[in-house]
């Protein structure tokens, strides 16, 4: 019984991580079905969601939904710029110079966002907007933080599947992402297309970046890295540009990463993320859910 | 005419030779510290401590005195870098070394290696002055080590807590928390302890919660925390979250306020061993905490007193010295006896290490509260 006890406690402990994962691994995903670039700047809308939420919970103690709220938005704005001035100008530029555009954007938010008069290259305490309280439901214990990322996490994927799969906008996004050109000749607009992308993806991340911050309370101008990685790799897993692949792949990684600490040892876990990378890529590069897609 | 010339040239020269004469020689010393980063408030206590030294100094010290302060980041490579900078390129005579041991040990080797004399206040790893048994002769520092400071850790928790089992925790990628890990973990299990769970993490986990389920599953009645502020804190936070009720102890790495602040309710009942508090009793100490107050508005933790005491050990040793060069300073070092600091009196042992006492403090609601000192 202790096991299984154990067991469960590790796998909710695994959700709680994945659940972060798959809100950063959706933009990802998304924005390399529409414009086939890794967006590596990605991993710092996330930090940039928590210093934003940051300022607002320490400097106008705004109730939390409104910080939600105010966070996505400015994520999204974000996000919508990084895409204006960085990749619209390189749209018919050959892919890579997309790519190492992408990770200059990142590098430049990463070591901008430092300096002593913005963020500081400091470790910063979040504050937690309520106290954490712990439910013991015999099985497994759970707590008010757990519950509320579960929620928010489930409440985000439902807007985000009817915004994909219920609405016009989503249809456009679906079909550039399934062929650009086609697309264009159907009389739909490419460039809007993209900014709406970019803007959902973003917004995803902010979303991800407060939760992050409130499960794990300290913040600083590189947190993105290793989480903005690991959900690249989950969204790789899931199998790119496919919406419910980057979800599972961000619960797999989540779980299987607490598993590894918790079975194993702490030291092997970003490891064993990268060998189910490699493992991926050498397998089955189209991930999970992927098709192989031949293009003549 | 040619007289006139020949006065005022005379004249040129004496002026000339006399500002050469009567003015104080300058002398640049280097300071390296974590001035951001993960460990910022360390870098900054003790850039104050060493201020404070200099100012000191420069009201009655034979030499002009023209610091020079480098920020390492608490990231090794930086330190390495500003080392060499300070050494080749700024030329300096002394370098007042990195708060951190993973930063202190490659600054010592290419300190060592370059002859010139480095001192640090608190880095406490071993490794600091000796490399594989070798002693690096360049090298001091103002404080005790590891293999001391984890041992009076583990003595502390079986005698004066009074607790069997313990958990430790440490960062792999961190020489100072692994030293610590290690020392705590073999003296715990000679006085008669178990360790029932010895875990690492890496330096950039935020997330902590499988390994603390599973430590939980141990129900361990100590949990041993070596490692800096940030990370304590944040793992004090899932340590309760998870419903352990362990008593947490932990280094020096936790002397900081932003341990209460980022910790909160966490760490309160903590305790962990230090060099120095501010509670202490004793004229010197008395003297520099009021001062530091009155300048910086705060009292001084373990950073800045030690900072302070290491960069007075310097200067005194700079003027008494023959010449301003290291290698006369560090002869005067290696026999420096009985020295006076805020931190307690101070010899160097046949390594460069101070020989000094332990200060247990227990972390409570509006501060660090003095329990206890114990001497080696």
């Amino acid at each position: 019984m202790e096991d299984v006890n154990y067991l469960f406690q590790q796998c909710i402990n695994g959700l709680q991580l994945g659940a972060v994962y798959a809100l950063i691994a959706l933009g990802y995903t998304m924005v390399y079905g529409v414009l086939r670039l890794i967006n590596f700047a990605h991993g710092d809308i996330f930090m940039l969601g928590a210093f934003i939420a940051y300022y607002l919970i320490s400097k106008f103690n705004i109730p939390i939904y409104l910080v939600f709220a105010i966070t996505m938005v400015c994520t999204a704005a974000a996000g919508y710029i990084i895409e204006k001035v960085a990749y619209k100008p390189l749209r018919n530029a050959p892919r890579i110079s997309l790519l190492i555009t992408a990770v200059g954007v990142s590098l430049f938010l990463e070591y901008f966002l430092s300096l002593k008069f913005l963020f500081t290259a400091n470790y910063i305490g979040f504050p937690r907007p309520f106290e954490v309280e712990v439910y013991d439901l015999s099985l497994f214990t759970i707590t008010n933080i757990q519950l509320i990322i579960f929620a928010v996490t489930a409440v985000s994927l439902f807007f985000l599947y009817l915004l994909v799969y219920r609405t016009k906008y989503g249809k456009a996004m679906r079909a550039v992402s399934y062929d650009q050109e086609a697309a264009a000749l159907m009389g739909i607009n490419i460039d809007a297309t993209i900014s709406l992308t970019f803007i959902v993806g973003a917004a995803l991340a902010g979303v991800g970046g407060i939760l992050y911050s409130i499960a794990y309370p300290q913040i600083n101008v590189f947190m993105g890295i290793m989480p903005g990685i690991k959900s690249f790799i989950a969204a790789v897993l899931g199998g790119i540009g496919i919406i419910h692949g980057a979800v599972l792949g961000g619960f797999v990684i989540g779980v299987s990463e607490v598993f590894v600490s918790g079975f194993l040892s702490s030291t092997f876990r970003d490891g064993v993320i990268f060998i189910i990378l490699f493992l991926v890529l050498l397998l089955k590069p189209s991930g999970i859910f992927g098709k192989r897609i031949e293009k003549v | 005419m040619k007289k006139a010339l020949r006065i005022s040239l005379i004249f040129a020269i004496c002026i000339f030779v006399g500002t050469y004469v009567f003015a104080k020689e300058t002398i640049k010393i280097g300071l390296i510290t974590p001035l951001t980063g993960d460990v910022k408030t360390y870098g900054e206590s003790a850039k104050n401590g060493f201020n404070m030294a200099i100012e000191e100094y420069a009201k009655k010290g034979k030499y002009k005195i023209q610091p020079i302060i480098a920020d390492d980041r608490n990231d090794p490579t930086e330190g390495a870098n500003a080392a060499l900078k300070l050494i080749t390129q700024d030329r300096v005579v002394a370098v007042i070394g990195p708060v951190t041991s993973k930063v202190a040990i490659p600054v010592s080797e290419i300190a060592n290696v370059n002859r010139i004399l480095m001192i640090s206040g608190t880095a406490t790893n071993p490794k600091v002055t000796t490399s594989d048994g070798k002693r690096k002769p360049y090298v001091f520092r103002a404080c005790y080590i590891d293999p001391f400071q984890g041992t009076i850790g583990a003595g502390f928790a079986l005698k004066q807590i009074k607790r069997k089992t313990a958990a430790v925790l440490y960062d792999v990628g961190n020489d100072y928390s692994k030293g610590l890990a290690e020392y705590f973990k073999s003296t715990f299990t000679k006085g008669g302890g178990v360790v029932v769970a010895y875990e690492s993490y890496q330096k950039d986990d935020v997330d902590f919660s499988g390994i603390i389920t599973k430590v939980g599953t141990k129900k361990p009645d100590i949990i041993y925390i070596p490692d800096y502020y940030n990370k304590v804190a944040l793992i004090a936070k899932q340590v309760r979250e998870k419903g352990l009720k362990g008593v947490m102890v932990g280094g020096d790495g936790w002397d900081s306020p932003e341990l209460l602040k980022t910790g909160g309710n966490a760490v309160v009942g903590g305790y962990f061993t230090n060099h120095y508090s501010p509670d202490r009793k004793d004229p010197v100490a008395e003297a520099f905490i009021k001062k530091y107050k009155a300048k910086y508005g705060v009292v001084p933790d373990t950073f800045a007193a030690l900072k302070y005491d290491a960069t007075m050990i310097f200067l005194k040793a700079l003027d008494e010295a023959k010449k301003p060069n290291s290698q006369e300073i560090v002869k005067l070092l290696a026999s420096l006896k009985n020295y006076k600091g805020v931190t307690g009196n101070m010899s160097f042992d046949r390594n460069g290490d101070a020989v000094k006492s332990v200060v247990i403090l227990k972390v409570e609601k509006g501060g660090f509260k003095y329990m206890t000192t114990i001497n080696p």
